[in-house]
């Protein structure tokens, strides 16, 4: 396998030195609960980030706002230096911002290589009236995006099952065809959402390396919510710890492992941890 | 790994990937250049053959077709219910009307068909094909889906940022609302060559008739217009469908969430496909205005004019283009059918056969998808379904009963027959050519090794 590239994709505009996606201070409430506070992330080029937290934290609200299926309260949302607050979900993902769901969203009674090629119409240039007439440009689009498409499914060793319906395919199968689709757009940073949920263990395995090999082979900046801690702890290069909307630590695996305040959030009240001063705290 | 799959880089493999254009151009003219000759062929060759009654028939289901396909691309593709569609044909229907029977006056001081020979409904043939009447109709057919389009465009635009439910609202107000305008205009329509000529032309659109119809129209709709437009309706529906933007339209059906998160403009995409089918909806309206012995009356065009259309498409499978035209070709034959219980009672021998027929290769194909299977529970569905009508007609026939009264309620049955059966409706989102069987799942080999869950989930493909 190709080894990850020195520069990031080429045609790509050369993001600020600092971050690719950068937010600051995101909040949004839902009637009297706060459901996310003051949210902030760096994510570089190229870095593999985890968002973790008990239940309810916070972390799908995280994606829907970053994604802009809710609509901020406060705060700024830069990719690349362009602020993506105010876009609609479909503009933000012309921008770059890919994501799969947390409960599977493919489109069931679509087959899976259309499944695909909805991802990939974006890019399309070719005109409503042009697909009617079916112009030499939309043929050749057309068969740009089916070509494209196949490639992909290929690389997620699904081109054998490209003509099934996508509510037919197995579990891990339907995963990885959103995470196939996500890419189809084009993303300079994918968002996924517990990709390791309801998977077994062999899966599990799997599904990191494919994440790694994802990166390195398109290049991108990667943030995943994941409850699974093998993976995360495994994969990621840093975390971002949500309890009740609030980011309580952040840091490199090592230093979440053993905050004291990770853990309790995860284990509960904790005596043991207001008489450990000398935990390693986490950067923030 | 040379061949990435760069998203960058579409345009630029779509430049290379593009057919060489003398075998572009033809592929993209034949299916226009063969709707032509279709319909040309209907009206000039099998026209003759046939006698009034089956021609007028086949004239409505031409109109039926474009109306049910039409509403397809809405209902259908992107899965929004409007339940307003007959609003468009009125609005196609009236400004059409108005064109023509104004615009004759106007140019020939009456209002006769000054149309050629594609656009008349009598079997013979003399003159010549095409007269200076059709440009008019076409004209007004045109300027009448341009106007239903924009009405769509209108009512479209803040009611398909809403979901579901609203939209049918909004469409069953947007239906009834035209309706009682049209109807509840004062004005009569002018008969008078004179006064017509002096009126200034903008005041004419006002005397449409009002709730007594708009009399008087000559008669245009022929075979050919209208199953030249059924057959255009069926080659951009397609066309649509099996394109990217038909896949956008499909993918806003399936799941709207995801469809915005991989970049379709939702709210764009479903705007235009109810702006496409108002434009259908309002050329079929134009035909169905200047169809022999039809008088124009809005009260026809109301929310009973809108779910016949409505059931047609259920009927035939949402999404399914062939569907809807089989519905609507089935649906306007039924009443017509009913109106003749004689005639529907001697149709038991040929259902029975077809049952019978049904049954043999149900036996044969052994396969639960297989060909011969599919067609075979078709044969025994259109049999049985035939059956059914023949043992209805011959007791209305015993006891004397008008079976035409109970339409709504024959549709209602089958609605509720289709909701136990077959709730996708008759092909699902597929097409008539796509009932083939399925393609075979992944090789038996591997399914036997993949185990339960992941089949190929256990090593990284990449």
């Amino acid at each position: 396998m190709s080894a990850l590239p020195a520069t990031p994709a080429p045609t790509r505009a050369a993001a600020p030195e600092d971050a690719l996606l950068e937010v600051r201070d995101l909040s949004i409430s839902f009637g009297g609960l706060k459901a996310v506070r003051e949210f902030s992330l760096a994510l570089p080029q190229g870095r593999l980030a985890g968002l973790i937290g008990p239940n309810g934290a916070g972390k799908t609200t995280v994606f829907n706002l970053l994604t802009g299926v809710y609509r901020p309260d406060t705060g700024s949302i830069r990719l690349a230096g362009e602020s993506l607050v105010g876009l609609k979900p479909c503009q933000r993902a012309a921008a770059g911002l890919a994501r799969t769901f947390q409960n599977i969203r493919l489109f069931p009674d679509l087959c899976v290589l259309d499944n695909v090629r909805v991802a990939c119409h974006m890019r399309a240039r070719h005109t409503m009236a042009g697909a009617i007439a079916r112009t030499r440009a939309q043929r050749g689009e057309e068969r740009a995006i089916t070509e494209q498409a196949r490639q992909l499914l290929t690389t997620f060793g699904l081109d054998q099952r490209r003509q099934e319906l996508a509510r037919n395919l197995p579990y891990g199968d339907q995963r990885r065809l959103e995470i196939a689709r996500a890419l189809a757009t084009g993303p300079r940073v994918l968002l996924l959402d517990e990709p390791a949920a309801g998977m077994n263990p062999g899966e599990k395995r799997a599904l990191r390396e494919l994440i790694r090999l994802v990166r390195e082979r398109f290049g991108l900046t990667i943030l995943l919510i994941e409850h699974d801690m093998g993976v995360v702890m495994d994969i990621c290069e840093q975390i971002t710890v949500l309890d009740h909307g609030c980011t309580i630590a952040h840091g490199p695996p090592a230093t979440i492992q053993r905050d004291p305040k990770v853990i309790e959030a995860y284990l509960g009240a904790p005596d043991a941890a207001a008489a450990r001063p000398d935990a390693p705290r986490s950067p923030h | 790994m040379p061949t990435d799959p760069s998203p960058t880089h579409l345009h630029e493999r779509a430049r290379l990937l593009r057919p060489a254009l003398p075998g572009a151009l033809a592929a993209s003219a034949w299916p226009f250049l063969a709707c032509l000759l279709a319909a040309a062929a209907l009206q000039l060759w099998a026209r003759p053959l046939l006698n009034d009654f089956v021609a007028k028939l086949l004239l409505d289901i031409g109109t039926n077709v474009i109306l049910a396909v039409s509403l397809t691309m809405v209902n259908g593709f992107t899965g929004q219910f409007s339940i307003g569609h007959a609003a468009f044909m009125a609005v196609g229907a009236y400004t059409a009307a108005a064109i023509v029977y104004y615009g004759s006056y106007r140019l020939w001081g009456d209002a006769l068909v000054h149309g050629g020979t594609l656009s008349t409904m009598l079997a013979a043939r003399d003159g010549p094909l095409v007269a200076p009447g059709d440009l008019l109709f076409v004209a007004a057919l045109a300027a009448g889906g341009l106007a239903a389009a924009a009405c769509g465009y209108l009512v479209g635009l803040p009611s398909l940022r809403l979901r579901g439910d609203y939209l049918a609202i909004v469409t069953l107000g947007f239906g009834e609302i035209v309706r009682v305008l049209i109807q509840s205009q004062t004005t009569d329509t002018l008969y008078d060559a004179q006064a017509i000529r002096a009126a200034p032309w903008y005041t004419l659109p006002r005397h449409l008739g009002g709730a007594l119809g708009f009399s008087g129209l000559p008669f245009y709709s022929s075979l050919f217009w209208a199953w030249l437009v059924a057959l255009l309706t069926l080659v951009v529906a397609y066309r649509l469908k099996s394109s990217s933007y038909g896949r956008a339209f499909l993918s806003i059906r399936e799941d709207e969430i995801a469809a915005e998160a991989m970049g379709v403009h939702t709210t764009r995409y479903k705007v235009r496909a109810f702006v496409l089918s108002a434009f259908f909806a309002g050329v079929a309206g134009g035909i169905f205005a200047h169809t022999v012995g039809v008088q124009l009356n809005a009260q026809e065009l109301g929310f009973q004019r809108s779910f016949d259309i409505l059931i047609m498409v259920v009927l035939g499978g949402l999404g399914s283009i062939s569907g809807a035209a089989i519905a609507a070709a089935m649906l306007t034959i039924l009443p017509e059918a009913l109106r003749k219980p004689g005639d529907l009672a001697q149709v038991w021998p040929w259902a029975l056969a077809l049952l019978a027929l049904g049954l043999a290769l149900a036996g044969v194909g052994r396969h639960r998808g297989g060909w011969a299977r599919r067609l075979g529970v078709l044969a025994i569905a259109t049999g049985s379904a035939g059956l059914v009508l023949a043992l209805l007609a011959l007791l209305a026939l015993a006891r004397g009963v008008d079976l035409t009264q109970y339409r709504m309620v024959l549709y209602a049955l089958a609605l509720i027959l289709m909701m136990i059966l077959r709730p996708q409706g008759l092909l699902g989102i597929r097409e008539v050519w796509e009932l083939r069987a399925p393609p075979r799942l992944a090789p038996r080999r591997n399914r036997a090794a993949g185990g339960e869950s992941g089949t190929s989930g256990q090593e990284p493909t990449l």
